[in-house]
């Protein structure tokens, strides 16, 4: 019993990551319907970017807040000049889009810093959690960071007006133009708050798994993975869905004979065909009206 | 009397198919008005493109402004507000919530509150469900809720695609005269699209009759009613 | 335009390609294959492997063509299937000992059961949830290949070595030659089957759904039958494809079919036309000789020259290379007249 705790807890610990990754996932869902493969990839780069400013010597929470600001206003930069004029093209092109992106973003991370490893400060330590050894304080600040994220989120789409224009943006864009909302810049609004949702996401999981260009695939495999498992249209979902598949990798890896870390993603893949097969709408989301 | 809104030579395009060809009207303030015609004949084009929200060529002219050009964002902001076909309701989200939707552009926040409760009166059904996802309401509860949305924007205009469609006779009656009430009581000048032209027509002072995206015949409500045409082929006696 | 009207008709996801204008004409396609029958004999051996791997990373491409440009479904994945018909090649080759010719259709036949029993799950999906589970297929492909269970197959993160094959009954062609000419007939043969299968009753089924989906069940075409039908059909090409590629390039390694591959692929469809089946060698050159460009002017710089690219192509010509040559066609034509 005391091992399944212990896998438990851990298992949220790592939740936390792909927590962080699934709420940007989201919120770029919410505000275009689309996944954005890129997603992974931008967070690696806002991440590079704080590095870089402590590397010159700003502060750690100088660094953080900057780097937000910046990814805001190069999500929306990104939309106004990259995606906005695909917004009535097929699908099919803006996933040409969003590989596109994620190939340049990729690339020039590579060129700007190289591909070794490099090693990322964590402002809460990484000293043992009260006294536990399954999670340590980073893991707990990330943890407490992406609950705080997700309060904020709420407060916002609930309690203000632009938070409620966005929802009507995004539900059904027709209406949201006839009572006056610019549905336009509501979407480039959800592509900034994605970038920045995700640099956090970034900053938080760079301590773990290691700065480089690379560092966010398998991140990103289980941030949809976890999106899925919460409902594509739910931020509470995204991070249920976080810690759950979290703890399910980690139960799975100690109860199965055989699992190890090597099957981590095929282990993310069948749980994301799974639930996209069984209930797609996921555990929190709203049923998925198919139009034709 | 002042003229409202002014419509010269509209012709809108579906693509490469033409759907209006060179219609002209005009609304006086504090008017209540009819378009009438059947399936297909453009009246829904016509509001949609008032709204800009279909490619048109011609003059529309809003107060004496010219509306050309504006993304329908903003002509909504010159107070025209549009019910659209369909009622447009935000059905994920609380009556409330959709209410404030509509004064979304507003930013007077204590007017807004007592609007809303003006709603709750003119719509005592609305109150009752006012925590309610919109989605649940009955098709006539929806169409209410539409048009207090539109409302809420304090427009200057409304537009009305077909309300009654869908709806049960009684329930288009109580619409229609809180309809009358709203063109009389708060001076909004109102635009209203249906097949249904006799009730349409007992609620007008003004009707035009639209067909194949021409206006074919205009006056007053109570002449076109009388018309032996219009009562043949609308009217159906 | 009434609503009912405009909830039925919304854009398909994938812009649909008149029939006729999937292929090449007579004229044309005589001259393009009597250019892929000459040049080999007038150049370097490196250069005949390059040509080897324009063939075998055409008929990638192509296969995805006939899954996402015929019937409408997307595959970030394709990776997966190549990777499956590599090794399948490989390992028959390798630790059974057959010929190499043979191993070709047993990879083809295995990944057409791979993608179709793959297809089951993502009959449900569309669009973008069937994007993103093919994306996870190809990103989970690698782990699966170096699982230490496999190992002694596979070679785990070794991978395997594969013997290039003399040219038989003693032609007087080094290898190289005659493997280019073997994909060559392999690929006519696929080539030619692929628009033969469009034409057919099939093709049109493929068609109608990716066009629209309801409207083709109504009109009693099995739609389950059909999604399934184009994901195997697709993962066998791909998998022959894939069984090629081992020979050619003499060695199989789960990190030889990442996720790159997949995007590779698929931008080689972009870039080549969704649907125009011609266009499937272009893309495939574009993804074969760009990389080399890239690479030679700036280390790493391949992914961003590609994206680059990619977006030009989306804005300027959304349907690549089927518009340049209709373009091209015009412009021959106009010269003619005058």
């Amino acid at each position: 019993m005391e091992l399944f705790t212990n896998q438990v807890l851990a298992g949220i610990a790592t939740g936390a990551i792909y927590a962080c990754m699934a709420l940007a996932v989201v919120m770029i869902y919410q505000a275009i319907d689309h996944l954005n493969f890129a997603q992974g990839e931008m967070a690696m780069f806002s991440t590079f970017m704080s590095w870089q400013m402590m590397q010159w010597g700003v502060p750690y929470w100088g660094a953080f807040i900057l780097t937000l600001a910046l990814s805001f206003a190069g999500g929306i930069i990104i939309e106004r000049l990259l995606f906005k004029p695909l917004a009535k093209a097929p699908v099919l092109t803006n996933v040409a889009g969003f590989i596109a992106l994620y190939a340049i973003v990729n690339s020039v991370a590579g060129l700007i810093w190289d591909f070794t490893i490099k090693q990322y400060p964590t402002p809460f330590g990484s000293s043992p959690f009260l006294g536990s050894q399954l999670i340590s304080t980073h893991q707990a600040g990330m943890i407490g960071i992406t609950l705080l994220m997700l309060i904020l989120l709420f407060v916002f789409f609930r309690f203000t007006r632009v938070g409620l224009a966005m929802r009507a943006a995004a539900s059904l864009p027709e209406s949201a133009r006839l009572v006056g909302i610019n549905t336009s810049w509501m979407i480039a609004l959800g592509w900034g708050m994605a970038a920045a949702i995700g640099s956090v996401a970034g900053m938080m999981i760079a301590p773990v798994v290691f700065l480089e260009p690379n560092m966010m695939l398998g991140v990103l495999i289980y941030g949809f993975a976890a999106a899925v498992l919460g409902g594509l249209t739910s931020p509470f979902g995204a991070v249920m869905g976080g810690f759950l598949v979290g703890i399910f990798e980690n139960l799975v890896g100690t109860y199965i004979p055989g699992v190890g870390n090597e099957l981590k993603l095929p282990i993310a893949l069948a749980l994301i065909i799974t639930v996209l097969v069984v209930k797609p709408a996921g555990l929190f989301g709203r049923p998925i009206v198919k139009r034709v | 009397m002042t003229t409202m809104l002014n419509v010269k030579d509209l012709r809108a395009y579906y693509g490469q198919v033409q759907a209006l060809h060179g219609l002209s009207f005009a609304l006086n303030e504090g008017s209540l008005t009819t378009l009438l015609g059947a399936n297909g004949a453009g009246k829904t084009t016509t509001l949609r493109a008032i709204c800009n929200m279909v490619r048109s060529t011609g003059a529309i002219e809003f107060e004496g402004k010219p509306l050309s050009g504006k993304s329908t964002e903003n002509v909504v902001r010159l107070g025209i507000a549009h019910v659209p076909q369909g009622r447009g309701t935000f059905t994920t989200m609380t009556v409330e919530e959709n209410l404030q939707l509509g004064a979304i552009t507003r930013t007077d926040k204590k007017n807004i509150v007592a609007d809303i409760e003006r709603m709750y009166e003119h719509f005592p059904v609305l109150k009752e469900r006012h925590t309610q996802q919109a989605g649940t309401l009955s098709g006539g509860e929806q169409q209410m809720l539409a048009v207090a949305r539109a409302l809420m924007l304090r427009p200057r205009l409304m537009l009305l695609d077909e309300p009654s469609f869908g709806l049960a006779p009684l329930i288009v009656r109580e619409l229609f005269k809180i309809l009358g009430k709203i063109n009389r009581e708060d001076k909004v000048t109102i635009l209203v699209v249906e097949q249904n032209a006799q009730l349409a027509l007992e609620l007008a002072d003004q009707a035009y009759v639209i067909e194949t995206g021409r206006i074919v015949m205009s006056g007053s409500a109570k002449d076109i009613a009388n018309n032996e045409d219009v009562r043949k082929s609308y009217l159906g006696y | 335009m009434s609503a009912a009207e405009e909830v039925v008709t919304e854009a398909p996801a994938v812009e649909a390609v008149p029939k006729r204008a999937m292929t090449l004409g007579v004229g044309t396609s005589l001259v393009v294959l009597a250019a892929l029958v000459i040049a080999p004999l007038f150049v370097k051996n490196f250069i005949i492997f390059q040509m080897t791997m324009l063939l075998i990373y055409g008929l990638a491409v192509l296969a995805l063509n006939i899954l996402t440009g015929g019937s409408g479904q997307f595959s970030l994945g394709q990776s997966a299937f190549y990777a499956v018909g590599a090794y399948t090649s490989a390992i028959l080759m390798e630790h059974v000992g057959m010929n190499y010719a043979l191993t070709l259709p047993i990879a083809g036949i295995i990944c057409f059961g791979f993608g179709f029993l793959f297809g089951q799950p993502a009959l449900r999906l569309s669009g973008v949830y069937l994007a993103l589970a093919t994306f996870a297929l190809a990103t989970a492909m690698p782990q699966l290949l170096k699982l230490g269970y496999f190992e002694h197959w596979t070679g785990g993160v070794q991978g395997l070595v594969v013997t290039k094959p003399d040219a038989p009954f003693g032609l007087p062609m080094g290898q190289d030659m005659w493997l280019y000419y073997f994909t060559l007939v392999i690929t006519i043969g696929i080539y030619v089957a692929s628009v033969n299968l469009l034409r057919s009753r099939s093709g049109r089924a493929f068609m109608a759904i990716r066009d629209n989906e309801i409207a083709a069940s109504a009109m009693g075409v099995d739609v389950a039958l059909y999604k399934t039908l184009a994901f195997g059909v697709s993962a066998g090409i791909t998998g022959v494809a894939g069984g090629l590629g081992a020979i050619a390039v003499q060695f199989v390694a789960p990190d030889g079919y990442t996720i790159t591959l997949a995007i590779s692929l698929f931008l080689g469809m972009v870039v080549g036309g969704v649907g125009w089946l011609p266009g499937s060698i272009v893309g495939s050159a574009f993804i074969i000789f760009v990389p080399n460009i890239a690479e030679s002017i700036s280390k790493g710089l391949s992914g961003a020259v590609f994206g680059v690219l990619l977006f030009l192509v989306i804005f300027l010509v959304p349907h690549g290379a089927r518009q340049v040559a209709i373009v091209a066609q015009q412009m021959l034509g106009k010269l003619k007249k005058h």
